[in-house]
């Protein structure tokens, strides 16, 4: 293939995976765009293998049987998990995808004589994408509870990682050198070690900011992979998805109000002062995260409002929600409150669930219009104005120690302003804290509140009975 | 020189990576990470390219490596494209697609 056509068709690609991802990010073409993506990656597929040769590549049977199997088990696996399990999919997805880096970046690292530039890049890939990779999976376990999700430091860890970082350098430094057999075992294990004292000490709220990052990253490392092997296409396509996911990232963490540094460096992980756990007379509790947990206290008298009487109702939903598969119930409290008259909103936080977009999803699913559903700023100062709050399955995006509790993970976050509607209905799993680890003093309010404690479904029921 | 262009592509992607989805609104936040995240395991022509320069040489355990990066890079791709129209179907056409 000649040259011109190669990157002619190259910027073509590229250019067609900038409208996948514009169109992405627009609802009413989102789906096509994610279409556009598919062809795109088809289409580049072929290309790459055209230029290698159609006689050596192409026919190579090997090739087709490898991609064959990942397809098989990449849409049998997609088809099979549960929506509420999108976050840890994701994150292992990235982390597969970063590996394939790494491999990639290993390989060209050991062949011999490709120069001074390709040995670099190769060994930066195989960093990039090993940090992804074991980061990725501790992002991953954090989030299916397979691991505790509070942030972890070790002793030294900052000079720890420091140092492993250094050892990434330095491996990089030796490829340089053309010291491939050196370089590579000295960069795969620093940057494996890397990824997980990063991933380990992210926690709580920061989760969401460090699957997008990581996403980033590993989009950086098929760039770079790309650099390695000089292949424009991966690098068109590397830098976009790297770029454009620092962009998500960064969008995260404004919505966190938290500085991408200081979660790259861990600054976050003061954990909680630790308020007291459990106060006897119960009017608190929190996110329904940790779900073996025994049957509560039963609930304090009720509030003397009925939400029938209500006539605007904002309805919150955290990952509790999702934890429970409430959106179905959500979606009828919503229903009947809207027969009766009701004007019915649902807020959204950035955060809420374990992803930015999390929530809509889910409500997505059971058919909430997403003309109902409001960001943050768009609906904070109507709490006020509001009758009655339903919150199901929040804590941490409703936390009001957020103002005011410096050196928690949450302090300075922008919460939904629920404590300030003068009936709210809680219905959460328990009295403990969300994922945040941060009690919430919301709960301890003497009047205008209700809380209906254990199964989000159950408690919805309850409320769907009395109206 | 064909490294500066590399290093070139790849500042230019960067910068319209960085504008092209500056206006997305929050509740595609998921999607579209997870859509981007297919888009990553476009690494799969790195294996590939890898993996037919192992088969040329005769390298078997040069060619294992890539098949394997490429098979991963493949379960990126496809499960990350499928999850992200599984995402996105729900805001799409509404009521008739099927459950979870």
């Amino acid at each position: 293939m000649s040259p011109i056509l190669y990157y002619s068709l190259s910027a073509v690609l590229s250019a067609l995976v900038l409208l996948g991802l514009a169109m992405q990010s627009r609802v009413p073409s989102a789906m096509r765009g994610n279409l556009v993506c598919v062809g795109v990656m088809g289409l580049a597929v072929l290309l790459t293998l055209a230029k290698e040769g159609v006689k050596t590549a192409l026919l190579n049977p090997w090739l087709w049987l490898a991609m064959a199997a990942g397809a098989a088990v990449g849409l049998v696996w997609a088809s099979r998990i549960r929506m509420i399990e999108m976050p840890q999919v994701v994150a292992v997805l990235n982390g597969i995808g970063g590996l394939a880096s790494a491999l990639v970046g290993g390989l060209e690292l050991m062949k011999a004589g490709s120069g001074v530039f390709s040995d670099v890049t190769a060994a930066l890939a195989l960093v990039i994408g090993a940090v992804t990779f074991s980061g990725s999976l501790v992002a991953a376990l954090k989030l299916a509870r397979v691991i505790d999700g509070k942030p972890k430091a070790f002793p030294f860890h900052g000079a720890l990682s420091a140092l492993l970082l250094c050892g990434c350098l330095a491996g990089t430094v030796l490829a340089g050198f053309g010291l491939a057999a050196a370089a590579l075992p000295i960069c795969a294990v620093s940057a494996l070690l890397f990824g997980w004292l990063f991933a380990m000490r992210v926690g709580g709220a920061d989760m969401p900011v460090a699957i997008s990052l990581l996403n980033s990253l590993s989009g950086v490392a098929g760039a770079i992979a790309g650099m390695a092997i000089y292949h424009v296409l991966l690098v068109a396509v590397g830098g976009i998805v790297g770029s454009s996911g620092l962009l998500l990232t960064q969008i995260m963490c404004r919505a966190m109000n938290r500085k991408l540094l200081d979660i790259l460096l861990g600054r976050t992980v003061k954990a909680a002062p630790k308020e007291e756990q459990k106060e006897e007379p119960a009017p608190e509790e929190s996110e329904p995260d940790s779900e073996p947990e025994p049957e509560p206290e039963p609930e304090p008298e009720e509030a003397p409002f009925a939400l029938k009487d209500a006539k605007n109702v904002i309805i919150v939903p955290g990952y509790g929600m999702a934890l429970s598969q409430a959106q179905g119930k959500v979606k009828e409290l919503a229903d009947r409150l809207k027969a009766n008259g009701a004007t019915v909103r649902f807020a959204i936080h950035p955060v809420a669930g374990r992803m930015p977009g999390h929530m809509n999803v889910l409500l997505a699913e059971v058919d909430v219009d997403y003309d109902d559903l409001y960001e943050l700023d768009s609906i904070n100062d109507d709490f006020a104005s509001a009758d009655a709050v339903v919150v199901v399955g929040a804590s941490d995006v409703m936390n009001p120690a957020a103002r005011e509790a410096e050196g928690t993970p949450i302090y300075g976050m922008p919460i939904l302003n629920v404590d300030e509607a003068p009936h709210v209905f809680v219905c959460n799993f328990d009295l403990k804290p969300g994922y945040a680890g941060v009690e919430n003093p919301l709960y301890r309010r003497t009047h205008g509140i209700r809380l209906l404690l254990g199964d989000a479904k159950e408690s919805l029921q309850t409320l769907i009975d009395e109206l | 020189m064909k490294e500066l262009i590399l290093i070139g592509v790849f500042v230019a992607a960067s910068a319209l990576g960085y504008v092209v989805i500056r206006k997305v609104p929050s509740l595609l936040h998921t999607p579209l990470m997870s859509g981007m995240n297919a888009l990553s395991g476009v690494t799969l022509l790195g294996a590939l390219i890898a993996g037919a320069a192992a088969y040329l040489d005769g390298k078997t355990a040069a060619l294992l490596v890539a098949l394997l990066a490429a098979a991963l890079a493949t379960v990126n791709v496809a499960g990350g494209f499928s999850v992200t129209h599984r995402m996105l179907k729900m805001f799409q056409k509404r009521g008739t697609e099927d459950e979870k």
